[in-house]
């Protein structure tokens, strides 16, 4: 034996090592007709990585303080060596961090990856996407501008319209009469320690139950079925070297376009952060047109579309908390988009593009006519749900390979 | 008892009082589960405001000697922004006017000290001091005067409006139909201490 195999052989002895990584990674059998929408798993790991990373280094020079967090904000990108490259890397891969959420999420939907046996797995990635956005909204306090401001605000007044104990909630949650340096101090401890520990956590189940019941690929049906004499999936292969290579392909792509940003158009215009933002916080004053970041809007829109402060507030909640129940609102045991009816494809697109109509009015000064297209939007965003536990009764689908397509 | 047991049975494996040990295993919980909601307490409590936070808070004088019809002055009282408009006599003639059109016209669902709970939701009908927080999620409305305003409609009286998500007030704070701000804006405890001299926040307990 080699002197690495007999150091090898001494840790497996003290500590699985060859064993998980061979479970998790070199012996972890993956659909072989992965396409490009299996890029984002992986690239949300990425991004994960470069937020905790820039992350860090940026609380070495940030202060949690009503009267220097905006400033040290500004020193960073002034005064810090190399300070603006590592906020814009921050900033820009919050954004980038819902990007590719939202392609990981279209992924599940369209390739049914939430249906039996892989509830769980659905359940614990809405957690996260759940608590990325509380990370995020924390996160968009700390520079301290007018929108951050605002912002939070707004967001902890939700709570308030909940019924006799709003009121109480709104307060414990600012730890003040109002959003003050008590609020930037608490949200930063959440956003560097609380937030981020339970984020590492539910990814780390998230791919704990992946591997346990293993990928869905893009035609649903499961690999695990067709056996070649060595109990290998024919259609499986490892996941190292194959999708270990081919998603360094689609790290390399990604981190073009990520740095194209960071470099030549890190703010995006606005969306990415917003020019209120450039302006000190400034409790006396609402700026004239406020609104989230891009990645909350479509939610946002729903809260604006209703003429009441509770309902609106509870059709927000209902969005996300409707997105849970999805591996039991859709009854058909049919996986795949590519084998299901032109009903289910139809309500999909419905729903792909309401969400989009949301998320671009959500952004928008309020008008009698975006909010009359918000509310018709929020109608098809719910209806999708309705329409698909219908639909998905008796559906005419056609026939699951047993083999994977190319 | 424990050992009486053991010894009892001459050192073999004694029988298993499963019953006994339930209620151990259970009182165990119970107890630990106990504490750990005892201990949970300070923390929770922990980031509800602060002795300093609460003692925060004091009154604050505003001159309004200087302010013309029409004008408003924002002061800032507990964080937040306290508006005290003079109102122009075609905008308190308004008041009645736009009544159809308001949720709550008596302002009975709305904060307001006792001698604020009329029409004009003051104590001098010309002066107006209230919170200018939105009752519906907290932003702070603009002071839209103007009568007829081009984004607000031909039928707009004057009053204030909100850029978030557009609940519209009347000149009284009072807030429409079909917006989503349920319940007029809050005015504070106030008190005039002369003529021009407002005190916002204490009122010497008329409320």
């Amino acid at each position: 034996m080699s002197k690495v195999s007999d150091t090898m052989a001494w840790i497996d002895e003290r500590i699985p090592l060859t064993a998980t990584w061979n479970k998790h990674v070199g012996q972890y059998y993956a659909p072989k007709n992965f396409n490009f929408w299996y890029y984002f798993g992986s690239l949300a790991l990425l991004v994960l990585v470069i937020q905790i990373v820039t992350g860090i280094f940026l609380t070495m020079n940030y202060k949690p303080d009503g009267d220097l967090a905006f400033k040290s904000v500004e020193y960073i990108m002034r005064d810090v060596n190399w300070g603006w490259l590592i906020r814009y890397m921050h900033s820009t891969g919050a954004s980038m961090f819902f990007v590719v959420v939202y392609l990981h999420m279209m992924r599940a939907i369209m390739y049914g990856s939430y249906k039996k046996p892989r509830e769980l797995l659905w359940i614990f990635g809405m957690l996260i996407y759940l608590v990325l956005m509380a990370e995020a909204f924390m996160g968009y306090l700390l520079p301290w501008g007018q929108m951050s401001y605002w912002g939070a605000q707004v967001i902890i007044s939700l709570f308030g319209a909940i019924p006799f104990v709003g009121d109480a909630i709104t307060l414990w949650l600012r730890g003040d009469y109002v959003v003050s340096d008590a609020t930037l101090n608490r949200f930063f401890a959440l956003h560097v320690i609380a937030m981020p520990l339970v984020l590492v956590g539910l990814v780390f189940v998230h791919i704990i139950a992946l591997h346990e019941v293993g990928s869905n690929n893009p035609d649903g049906n499961d690999i695990k079925k067709v056996k070649g004499a060595d109990g290998k999936p024919l259609d499986g292969i490892p996941f190292h070297p194959y999708y270990t290579v081919k998603d360094l392909v689609g790290v390399v792509v990604f981190l073009i376009i990520f740095f194209a940003i960071v470099f030549f158009a890190p703010e995006m215009g606005g969306y990415f952060l917003e020019h209120a933002n450039y302006i000190p916080a400034d409790p006396l004053k609402t700026p004239e047109h406020i609104a989230p970041v891009w990645y909350f809007t479509p939610f946002y829109a729903i809260l604006r579309a209703m003429p009441d402060k509770l309902l609106g507030v509870m059709a927000m909640f209902a969005a996300i908390a409707v997105l849970f129940f999805l591996p039991w609102i859709d009854r058909n045991p049919v996986r795949s988009i590519r084998y299901r009816s032109a009903a289910y494809k139809f309500i999909l697109a419905a729903f792909v593009i309401a969400f989009i109509v949301l998320g671009y009015y959500g952004m928008q000064p309020v008008t009698p006519m975006g909010t009359i297209i918000s509310r018709l939007c929020a109608f098809i965003y719910f209806g999708f749900f309705v329409a698909l536990f219908v639909i998905s009764k008796n559906e005419k689908t056609k026939p699951v390979p047993e083999r994977v397509t190319y | 008892m424990a050992t009486d047991n053991v010894a009892s049975n001459g050192g073999s494996a004694p029988a298993v009082d499963l019953k006994r040990r339930r209620l151990l295993t259970t009182g165990a919980g119970v107890v630990g589960g106990l504490g750990a909601i005892t201990l949970g307490i300070p923390f929770v409590s922990s980031m509800s405001p602060s002795a300093r936070a609460k003692a925060a808070g004091a009154p604050v004088e505003v001159d309004i000697s200087k302010l013309e019809p029409g004008q408003r002055v924002i002061v800032e009282w507990r964080g937040k922004p306290v508006w005290v408009v003079r109102r122009t006599q075609a905008l308190l003639d308004s008041l009645e006017t736009v009544k159809d059109e308001l949720r709550d016209i008596e302002s009975d669902d709305s904060d307001q000290p006792e001698y604020a709970k009329n029409i004009h939701r003051s104590i001098k009908p010309e002066t107006l001091v209230m919170v200018g927080i939105c009752t519906h999620l907290g932003c702070s409305p603009t002071y839209r005067p103007d009568v007829a305003a081009a984004d607000l409609g031909a039928d707009w009286l004057g009053g204030f409006f909100c850029p978030c998500h557009g609940s519209k007030f009347d000149i009284s704070g009072r807030v429409y139909k079909g917006v989503p701000a349920p319940t007029n804006l809050e005015v504070p405890p106030h008190q005039y201490l002369s003529d021009t001299r407002i005190l916002v926040g204490a009122d010497g307990g008329q409320a």
